[in-house]
């Protein structure tokens, strides 16, 4: 990483979620590992894609930061402030800059205001008058995010899924954010927003092929850690992580015939619980190459031999570069021990 | 890869499906015709709201008779299917023909188990014993690939994971082999790698027992996977019609043509934007005049006449080859190069 201080900086960040059971006193019998030890930074006017299967704690990431949850364990800083713990009154104006995009758009307006109100909610929560006023200003974010400004009186319901998702986002720029979280977003709006408004973002989401889009580095997340974590080509051209590779390998691309033929990975069976996940390295129950030790040792998030500077890999035996040159065809994994 | 000499094993002739709401007539289908032939799979693209998934559940006589009117022709193995009694529908549903829903969490039922559900459709077919359909409920969860079957087959489904939820519901619609199957976006709700595991073992299936599918998706990537033809609706109508390899390679239509360029891809170049289709599908209430899709699209401009907007583009189809668009051979030649470009790269 580079001398000066990143705009996050995450490390050690987990989230265990207690699951309550028994009679007649509810105890806690166990947790759900969320997030397990995330070590990650997003520089200004950045953007880090995070991506993910369901499960694996991406999205609970992002309300960690937006600390919309409380940490279990970890730091987060903001701008070199440590805002782990930091109490609402603190938190306030880390949290005009810090907004989010919520995964439904449904779900995340309000249908009884119209849209004018809604975009308008931050800066009047916030006591903010732009020059012109506020409905101007609305005005402006539903014209740069590609609404019509005529729509200001408008209720949620009026708008379709794609639409609404922009509402959402001009609610996020209101307050000139300077890191946005967007948990799956499906707009190809934000790529814009991204190149012309400068501001960092963490892209949530479970689709490699979306976030190449959109990030200039993406870090892969299995079982609450992340596995890998690279600048985007080195990422796709040089995946060093087993499962960054089965993941690459499963997108579906709409070509025919290719030459050559893309490698074709099949992982087995299903993501092992967060309750009580694999020893060692939690992938070890699906990848092809585990061994003894990958059941022992938690493999250490690391530059791996090979790697440039930046990339990290949490493997005991990284795919190597020569295997990326000569693709495997119908490679298939043997079935987890 | 349309086999001519094959005699088709479903055929629907100018399905029209019309629903009477209180708005008016709902035209979800349009005039569609496609033949699929045995051992064959159709990639059937298109929004929501295309009118893809209605075709389907009217093929299999499910939707609902007192405010739909379907007109046309729906002939599986020779016999007509548009009109015929539900005594006969019901001894096809489930038998000859099956479908696959997306969501199988809300399509299983939580109260009764896996195998219970799987051998009800086996029982109700065959008439065995209870005894062989929960055989037969733990041969076809072997089949598709569900760890330890024999106590599986006692689970309900809130125990099995997403993907081995549809798996468990492809053992249900394959547990009396039927000849067609039809799958309305079974992998959609799936993460890429469980998505992967899902589409080879349709594959797999389709080889060992010869079995059509329908595949719907909006996905043109699961398309190139698993589809030998592929058909895009637009507003209740077939757009476009050809081989994968036509379609995806060589689209003819506008809106295949802008699905295929607003795709994020692996090899799409990282610095061209990705080029979304303006506006949003057309309401079946009112449909748009001419070609449905004019007003969104990039060259209604660029033909003469206003014809887009006037006249309906018929869709002309050479050996199974067509779209139906008033652009020129030309015309087309000249304004999607931008997609060839980036696809040979």
């Amino acid at each position: 990483m580079s001398s000066t201080t990143p705009l996050l900086d995450v490390s050690g960040l987990t989230k265990h979620f207690p699951i309550k059971g028994g009679f007649p006193i509810r105890r806690t019998v166990g947790h759900v590992q969320a997030v397990d030890g995330l070590d990650f930074q997003v520089n200004e006017s950045e953007s880090l894609g995070l991506v993910g299967e369901s499960g694996c704690g991406k999205s609970t990431t992002g309300r960690l930061i937006t600390r919309l949850l409380e940490p279990t364990a970890g730091k987060i800083s903001y701008q070199g402030k440590d805002i782990t713990h930091a109490s609402r009154k603190d938190l306030a104006p880390v949290r005009s800059e810090i907004q989010m995009i919520f995964q439904d758009p449904y779900a995340s307006l309000n249908p009884r205001h119209t849209v004018g109100k809604i975009i308008a909610g931050p800066m009047e929560i916030n006591d903010i008058n732009p020059a012109g006023g506020r409905e101007k200003r609305v005005r402006e974010l539903l014209e740069i995010v590609g609404l019509n400004p005529e729509h200001y009186n408008r209720f949620p319901h009026e708008f379709s899924g794609g639409q609404r998702q922009r509402i959402g986002v001009a609610r996020a720029l209101a307050l000139d954010p300077k890191l946005i979280v967007a948990d799956e977003p499906v707009s190809a709006l934000l790529q814009k927003v991204q190149q012309e408004l400068g501001i960092a973002f963490l892209f949530i989401a479970h689709d490699l092929a979306v976030v190449r889009h959109f990030s200039q580095r993406v870090a892969v997340m299995y079982l609450g850690k992340i596995v890998e974590i690279a600048d985007r080509d080195d990422l796709y051209g040089n995946p060093r992580h087993p499962y960054t590779r089965a993941l690459l390998s499963a997108v579906p691309e709409a070509t025919v015939d290719e030459t050559p033929p893309r490698e074709r990975i099949r992982l087995q069976g299903d993501v092992p619980s967060p309750i009580n996940p694999p020893s060692g390295c939690r992938f070890r129950t699906r990848c092809w190459k585990a061994t003894e030790k990958c059941a022992t040792e938690a493999p250490p998030l690391v530059q791996v031999e090979g790697n440039k500077p930046g990339h990290l890999t949490a493997c005991h035996y990284p795919e190597t570069a020569e295997v990326a040159s000569a693709p495997r065809l119908a490679k298939d994994p043997e079935p987890a021990a | 890869m349309t086999s001519t000499d094959q005699q088709p094993f479903l055929s629907i002739k100018d399905l029209k499906v019309h629903f009477s709401t209180e708005d008016g007539t709902v035209k979800a289908v349009d005039g569609l015709s496609f033949d699929l032939v045995r051992g064959k799979t159709l990639g059937i693209v298109g929004e929501s709201g295309s009118g893809k998934s209605v075709t389907n559940l009217t093929i299999l006589g499910l939707h609902n008779p007192d405010s739909t009117t379907v007109e046309g022709s729906i002939t599986l193995d020779g016999e007509e299917l548009n009109g015929a009694s539900e005594r006969k529908l019901e001894k096809l549903r489930g038998n000859k023909m099956s479908m696959i829903f997306q969501d199988a969490l809300t399509s299983l039922s939580p109260y009764h188990t896996i195998g219970k559900q799987i051998g009800e459709t086996y029982r109700k077919h065959t008439g065995c014993s209870k005894k062989a359909a929960r055989d037969r409920a733990i041969e076809m969860l072997k089949r598709v690939g569900i760890p330890q079957p024999e106590v599986r087959v006692d689970d309900y489904p809130h125990q099995f994971s997403g993907g081995m939820r549809q798996r468990a519901m492809i053992a249900m619609a394959l547990v009396c082999d039927p000849e067609l199957l039809i799958a309305d976006e079974p992998t959609t709700a799936l993460d890429v790698t469980v998505q992967a595991q899902i589409m080879d073992l349709l594959k797999d299936l389709q080889k060992e027992f010869g079995t059509a599918i329908i595949f719907i998706t909006h996905d043109l990537g699961v398309i190139a996977d698993i589809a030998d033809d592929v058909l895009v609706m637009y507003g209740g109508r077939c757009v476009e019609r050809g081989t994968k390899k036509e379609v995806l390679r060589d689209p003819q239509h506008p809106y295949t043509w802008g699905l295929l360029s607003s795709m994020p891809s692996l090899d799409h170049p990282v610095d061209v934007p990705l080029n979304p289709i303006p506006g949003s599908p057309p309401s079946l209430l009112n449909p748009p005049s001419g070609c449905r899709f004019h007003p969104r699209c990039t060259f209604a401009e660029k033909v003469e006449g206003g014809l887009c907007s006037s006249e309906r583009p018929l869709l002309e189809l050479v050996d199974g080859r067509g779209s139906a668009c008033h652009l020129t051979a030309e015309q087309r030649g000249e304004y999607f190069s931008d997609l060839a470009g980036s696809a040979a790269n």
